[in-house]
């Protein structure tokens, strides 16, 4: 029986009862779910239960896009319920998969329906177009003991009662209209009577008419609870959730390979700057994976091309992706190809999103320095930073102003964005000494944009003394010429296996050939999705992910560029 | 007289029942240990005897009085309770800071003490503060001699961490684990940085999920009045105790299943392994295996 009731839509809240920025409390056989409403309207049905260490989540703070936990300041996505951002390890980007428990939910007829295992959709009344939602009545007893009461208590007032599916109640009043109630299981004696009339009233008639109804619920809930008191049903019994096994235990499990394992759509395209796009993307199907500022995402074109493009999506923004694309003069075929052939309603391949650009929130001020499209990644780090009030300086560097991008969020920043137009290389030069000339331990520095302006912006604040640890930057694309020249033989620790890199091959492409499937994104040195760590051996680093000072501990390398300078290398894989 | 818990691990153990210092020479005091309901007397000789108060023969329980507390067994305790040498050093101020009642298991109770990722959060602006959120990386061993776990390194962030300073710093903290229900909590002193504090939590379980925490800090400061550390030693467990009560379930996990760890939480996945292999079933979610 009880598995019956899982697999059936219940109310679990009205409409009104979710408000805006609460977190509303609410059971349903047993299980606690924290019930919490986004800004952006959609509602979470989400476990009552942080997955760290068990607080519940009725007690944590609805930011309006994420739900914050009380007790360690996790924060989870709108919608996903992906974790976003773990502070106490503020130099990672949590794993995608650490999610909270989320349940199916719909709206309707002013209530919110949810249902441990519900699938397909909930049973739909007809002529309840307009509506007026009854009182909840909580109860101490039995949904079935509720049941008989209520009907009967109906008829022995004149009205007509009908059995519905589902255990749902109709109630034809003497003068015509109809009202639905709900029984709420609680627990075994515990449970909510909810209804709805299909009638929307002026102000005065309806509260005449809750009045009313209230009267007949108040006497039955009073009969109800003296016979309850003496039919206690022993309560239910709620199977704790798991967490996937791979959760359990730490280090977090990988992407595996360069796979394309959603489906998008193109739901906008639109132009945002001077040959630069703006493009949304919406999912064909499942709910689109979890992201975190600083994330990227491999496209697989149409014309057998894949590339990565930033998100620029704010925190809780998880029903599309938003990227932004440069018309590169050189195109081979990507930039390209998304300007002039993709359109609205055309579907594509995308991975899920990975970030090897992830932002610390535990600075006292952040500098971001974007360059052109490299604005992207910036822009939602600085959206993040925003709900948390933090504090950052946002310098935008373009050519003019007819390349200054994504204006419209640009124009939401607390802080407003400095934008640095038409300097030439020197100028640059010296706007970056003035931007980075101040610093502290507690500072640090995000930048992104094309190769020569990331150099500079490296080489200055290495020379104002900036740590290297402090600097954190991504390169669109590795444009060194990569030397594949040498040969050499590497060791895997932990396979136990030796494999020879001849000329010529990567040694992600002699990891794959090998049957150990590796995550990899851009393959060029630029994304560091393929990073492994090195064990012993001299690495010949070939890529533009590590800085200098990771580069000299020499103890990861990116396998798809990176080569050996000994004879050896042995990785820990 | 029958005892309802039935776990040996736990029987075994003694239990802090009360501190000495607000007791009544010759008077029966009633309490509750794992759901049986015992009573206990000091003397004038500082002499204590402790019984099952339902019990007609009044036979006597184990007790001892150690580092300021009562202590009581409802088994066969073990001849010594664990070491904690800086209680007798001369030039330090003993002050038990309080008894609270929580709803939640001694484990939850034990876990949270260790824990320094909820200081920004919970204690904010006392023992932490955002954006300082940063556990950095530190050192966990189960010590088999000492048949103990312990933290060491412990670095964290906090603001106004001495009393003439209004800058923040990290603070340096050693954690112990001793006992399945007692923790230490040695702090570098604001008087003397060569010496440390110690903070303490002793938990008793009335229930599997039902405790009461005695705390109390053992410090080289002679400044502050016994009042002014007991008030923050309040203000800090009152902070402590709604994330506490809100805790699902409230038992411990020790299956791994329930809960996801971070790097930060090193201490304690040692203190559960640590209680999995004593074979600990009482107030516990054992392993599935």
């Amino acid at each position: 029986m009880l598995n019956d009731l899982k697999k059936i839509w219940h109310p679990i809240a009205s409409s009104a009862e979710v408000q805006k920025r609460h977190v509303f409390h609410a059971q349903l056989l047993g299980r606690e779910y924290a019930v919490w409403r986004a800004d952006d309207g959609n509602v979470n049905v989400w476990e009552n239960r942080c997955l760290h260490r068990g607080v519940r989540l009725t007690i944590g703070i609805n930011e309006g896009t994420e739900l914050r936990c009380q007790y360690h300041g996790w924060r989870y996505a709108n919608r996903t319920a992906g974790c976003t951002y773990i502070p106490a390890h503020p130099a990672d980007a949590p794993a995608r998969t650490i999610c909270n428990n989320t349940y199916p939910v719909k709206e309707a007829m002013g209530m919110v329906w949810s249902g441990e295992e519900a699938f397909a959709e909930p049973v739909h009344f007809k002529n309840f177009e307009k509506y007026t939602v009854l009182r909840p009545i909580p109860i101490n007893g039995n949904f079935n003991i509720i049941r008989e009461m209520l009907s009967a208590k109906y008829r022995l007032l004149g009205h007509t009662t009908r059995d519905e599916v589902n255990g749902v109640l109709k109630v034809i009043l003497k003068n015509g209209e109809v009202i639905l109630f709900f029984v709420q299981p609680q627990d075994s004696n515990l449970s909510v009577l909810r209804g709805v009339v299909n009638q929307k009233y002026s102000d005065s008639e309806r509260v005449l008419f809750l009045r009313a109804q209230n009267r007949i619920l108040q006497s039955l809930r009073n009969d109800i609870e003296v016979l309850s008191k003496k039919r206690q049903i022993d309560p239910m019994i709620v199977q704790i959730a798991q967490v996937s096994s791979e959760l359990s235990k730490m280090p977090q499990k990988k992407d595996i390979g360069r796979q394309a394992v959603l489906r998008v759509q193109v739901a906008e395209k639109k132009k945002t700057a001077k040959d630069i796009v703006s493009i949304k993307l919406v999912s064909l199907r499942d709910q689109l994976p979890t992201f975190q500022p600083g994330a990227h995402i491999d496209l697989h074109l149409q014309n057998g091309l894949i590339r990565q493009y930033s998100l620029v999506n704010g925190p809780g923004e998880t029903n599309f992706y938003n990227i932004g694309v440069k018309l590169d003069a050189l195109s081979t075929g990507g930039s390209e190809y998304l300007h002039k052939d993709i359109r609205e309603g055309d579907v594509l391949a995308c991975s899920v999103p990975r970030n090897n650009f992830p932002l610390r929130r535990d600075s006292l001020k952040t500098i971001f320095v974007a360059g052109g499209i490299g604005l992207t990644p910036l822009l939602s780090m600085a959206q993040s930073l925003d709900v948390m009030n933090l504090n950052y300086e946002f310098h935008y560097f373009v050519q003019n102003e007819d390349h200054i991008a994504f204006s419209s969020i640009l124009k939401k920043l607390k802080k407003t964005p400095l934008v640095h137009q038409g300097l030439s290389p020197k100028l640059t030069k010296k706007k970056l000494n003035e931007i980075l000339l101040y610093h502290n331990n507690s500072m640090n520095l995000y930048v992104c944009g094309p190769g020569p302006m990331l150099e500079t912006t490296r080489q200055v604040a290495a020379e104002l003394d900036w740590p290297d640890n402090s600097v954190h930057f991504e390169y669109f694309k590795n444009s060194n010429v990569i030397d594949d020249s040498s040969s050499f033989k590497i060791e895997l620790a932990r396979s136990a296996l030796s494999l020879k890199v001849q000329s010529g091959q990567s040694v992600l492409e002699v990891l794959r050939a090998n049957g150990l499937d590796l995550p990899s994104s851009c393959e060029q040195g630029a994304c560091g999705t393929c990073k492994v760590s090195v064990v012993d051996g001299a690495i010949d680093h070939q890529d533009v992910y590590l800085n200098e000072s990771e580069k000299l501990k020499g103890n990861v390398m990116m396998t798809c560029v990176s080569r050996a300078l000994s004879k050896r290398l042995i990785l820990d894989i | 007289m029958e005892i309802s818990c039935k776990d040996p691990v736990i029987l075994n153990q003694w239990h802090p029942v009360s501190s000495l210092d607000v007791l009544t020479m010759d008077t029966v005091e009633n309490t509750i240990l794992l759901e049986s309901k015992i009573s206990f007397q000091l003397n004038s000789k500082e002499e204590v005897t402790a019984w099952l108060s339902l019990d007609d023969e009044k036979t006597l329980l184990p007790t001892r009085i150690s580092y300021g507390f009562i202590w009581v067994s409802l088994g066969n305790p073990p001849k010594d309770l664990f070491l904690f040498p800086e209680f007798s050093e001369s030039d330090r101020q003993n002050v038990a800071t309080g008894v609270f009642g929580v709803n939640v298991s001694a484990g939850r109770t034990v876990e949270n003490f260790l824990d320094m990722g909820h200081f920004p959060y919970v204690h904010s602006g006392i023992l932490g503060e955002e954006p300082h959120t940063e556990v950095k990386e530190y050192d966990v061993e189960i010590s088999e001699e000492r048949d103990e776990v312990l933290a060491t390194s412990c670095k964290f962030y906090q603001p106004q961490a001495a009393v003439n300073s209004n800058e923040g710093m990290d603070v340096d903290y050693i954690y112990r684990v001793p006992h399945i229900n007692c923790a230490l909590l040695y702090k570098t002193s604001p008087v003397d940085d060569a010496r440390l504090d110690v903070i303490i939590i002793f938990v008793q379980p009335m229930g599997e999920e039902w405790v009461r925490a005695h705390t109390g800090m053992c410090l080289i400061d002679d400044e502050s009045t016994a009042e002014q550390i007991r008030q923050f030693q309040q203000t800090i467990f009152g902070q402590d105790k709604p994330i506490l009560e809100n805790q699902y379930p409230k038992q411990l996990p020790l299956d791994s299943r329930i809960e996801t760890p971070i790097r930060a939480d090193k201490s304690a996945i040692a203190y559960r392994r640590w209680l999995s292999q004593k074979g600990l079933q009482y107030g516990v979610i054992p392993s599935a295996i």
